[in-house]
């Protein structure tokens, strides 16, 4: 187990929130104090524009916000070129899918997804097939809702062009085997996308060694500030896509009736950055990687076992995930609306997620209207859960009363 | 805790697991959505010379919201429209926590305890809007709150 109680103490909002059992870190987790710091010191220090001024400060603003893309680059093994921002995760997506899916798919092309995805993964490109006339096909999860490489062997073929799949579920906490499923997608010809937003700050990722072609975060899910996602394209492939948003920054020699653009990855970029937010993120990132992403996936294994361990002695609980490969557990009491159950567990400071998580068509395909989840970070400990636990039991006594 | 008993009286389970007036049958109607968490319900009403002759509700919610519903029906059948507006009016004051006399709410009174909750407040209200927009003629559409 990691040191929860010495973790606490770099997260401020433990200190104004002394009892509460934070289990909803697959929306978002808290931010360390170097996020805010660092954030705060760019405003204090140097907070003016970047790639501009000519003077002292500008040069300290570009430094510092360039020194955050090479930190991006390093910690997913890409290079610099190749990390490009967006607002977050959703609009990194999205834009895969209106520059190089809007040039390159035809109509009859295929797009493979999973029933597992965040609306956001799949959201872009079911739009694109209707523009484009081209077939969305989802492939089969197995019994417990996995993305397995014989599910894509069944449905990919000469005409798939496209495969987007999540690298972690948000509702189950399961890892998809995506090196096993790439060398499968490239025996064909067709771009992989994958939706990392849920792995990023839980599990090493490489995307040489995975040899995905986009690749998407949202920085609030890696400790770093809201308001900034990144998307890693390979290189041959980003260089071949046209801007999707024109104006400052991103020009390089502007005409009357014509201009040219920078390089990548500067040419995605219109206007003025989240200066702040690239400076936190890559401090985010430096506290990630002292803690170790190993580290972090086996503290939430220990806690998933725990949690699991608990809660199936607990009477009318339903869970959905019984072996799940991150912290994530989705469940519910049956017959009790989860917003129920979750107002009990507010009451407690047990803060978990209650919803359908933005995916849906997990929730449709277990035909519940939503669920309860609890997801666990770094700064969980066992007794975060026995809160939960003991939330839970009152919300049980209260709601079958007379059993 | 005690809170938490305030909000979910034994006369809201009831409403809960025993509904009045659930299921529609072909009165105008508003069917509203809280994509956010899955709330969804819908009102019909039957108004003749001003008078609430007949609603009904439908729908999948949390227990405040289904209540609520069961509720509202209860309170609004044979009453006129203009009690009826009034008292929607009542209510959002009683779930936002204002002082104020709510006796004439009947069962729904028990609401109160949502105003400890402000994230819950719209499980409670979804209903209400319904029924307002019904009132004010907008039907048989589908709309997110
Ligand atoms: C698997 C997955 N994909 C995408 C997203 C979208 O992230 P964001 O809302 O930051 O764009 C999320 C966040 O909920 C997620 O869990």
């Amino acid at each position: 187990m990691l040191d929860v109680k010495r973790i606490r103490k770099d997260f401020p909002i433990y200190q104004n929130n002394k009892d509460m059992a934070y289990l909803d870190n697959a929306a978002t987790v808290l931010k360390p104090k170097i996020v805010l710091d660092k954030m705060n010191e760019y405003y204090t220090n140097f907070g003016v524009n970047i790639h501009r001024g000519v003077y002292k400060l500008s040069y300290l603003a570009t430094q510092a916000y360039e020194k955050g893309r090479s930190k991006v680059a390093s910690f997913i093994n890409a290079s610099f070129e190749e990390i490009v921002y967006f607002k977050n995760a959703s609009e990194a997506l999205n834009f895969v899918a209106l520059t190089w899916g809007e040039a390159n798919l035809q109509e009859g092309d295929e797009i493979i997804t999973s029933e597992l995805e965040h609306h956001s993964s799949v959201l872009p490109w079911q739009q694109l097939a209707l523009r484009k006339k081209a077939v969305l096909r989802y492939l089969k999860l197995d019994e417990s809702g996995r993305i397995t490489v014989e599910a894509l062997k069944e449905i990919i073929n000469e005409k798939t062009k496209v495969v987007a799949l999540t690298l972690v579920s948000n509702v189950f906490g399961y890892i998809t085997p995506i090196e096993a499923l790439i060398k499968e997608i490239r025996k064909y010809n067709c771009l992989v996308v994958v939706d990392a937003a849920q792995g990023i700050a839980h599990l090493p990722i490489d995307v040489k060694k995975m040899d995905c072609d986009f690749l998407a975060f949202s920085s609030h899910k890696a400790l770093g500030p809201t308001g900034l996602g990144v998307l890693y394209g390979k290189k041959d492939i980003l260089k071949g896509i046209k801007p999707l948003f024109y104006g400052g920054d991103m020009i390089d020699n502007v005409e009357l009736y014509d201009s040219t653009y920078r390089e990548m990855p500067y040419r995605f970029e219109v206007g003025t950055p989240a200066i702040a937010e690239v400076i936190g993120l890559g401090y985010a990132l430096d506290y990630l990687k002292d803690i170790g992403l190993d580290n972090i996936k086996k503290h939430e294994q220990e806690l998933t076992c725990y949690a699991l361990e608990k809660m199936k002695d607990l009477k009318h609980i339903i869970i959905y995930n019984h072996n799940p490969d991150l912290g994530i557990i989705a469940f519910n009491l049956d017959g009790v609306h989860p917003h129920d159950v979750a107002t009990f567990l507010d009451t407690d400071n047990v803060y978990v997620r209650a919803g359908h998580h933005c995916a849906q068509l997990i929730a449709k395909k277990l035909e519940i209207v939503a669920s309860l989840r609890a997801s666990f970070f770094i700064y969980n400990d066992k007794e975060d859960i026995d809160k939960l636990i003991r939330a839970l039991k009152k919300a049980i006594s209260f709601f079958y009363q007379g059993e | 805790m005690d809170n938490l008993r305030n909000l979910y009286q034994a006369v809201i389970m009831d409403h809960y697991h025993n509904p009045h007036n659930k299921g529609l049958k072909g009165y105008p109607k508003m069917h509203l959505k809280n994509p956010a968490c899955g709330d969804d319900i819908t009102i019909e009403a039957e108004v003749q010379d001003g008078v609430i002759k007949h609603i009904n509700h439908q729908g999948n919610g949390c227990s405040i919201c289904c209540a609520s519903a069961s509720m509202l029906c209860l309170l609004m059948e044979g009453k006129s429209v203009s009690f009826a507006k009034k008292e929607i009016s009542k209510f959002y004051d009683l779930v936002q926590g204002k002082d104020g006399d709510y006796d004439s709410l009947g069962d729904a009174n028990s609401l109160a305890g949502v105003a400890k909750f402000p994230a819950r407040i719209r499980c409670a209200t979804i209903s209400w809007k319904a029924l307002e927009m019904v009132l004010e003629g907008d039907v048989d559409e589908e709309k997110e709150i």
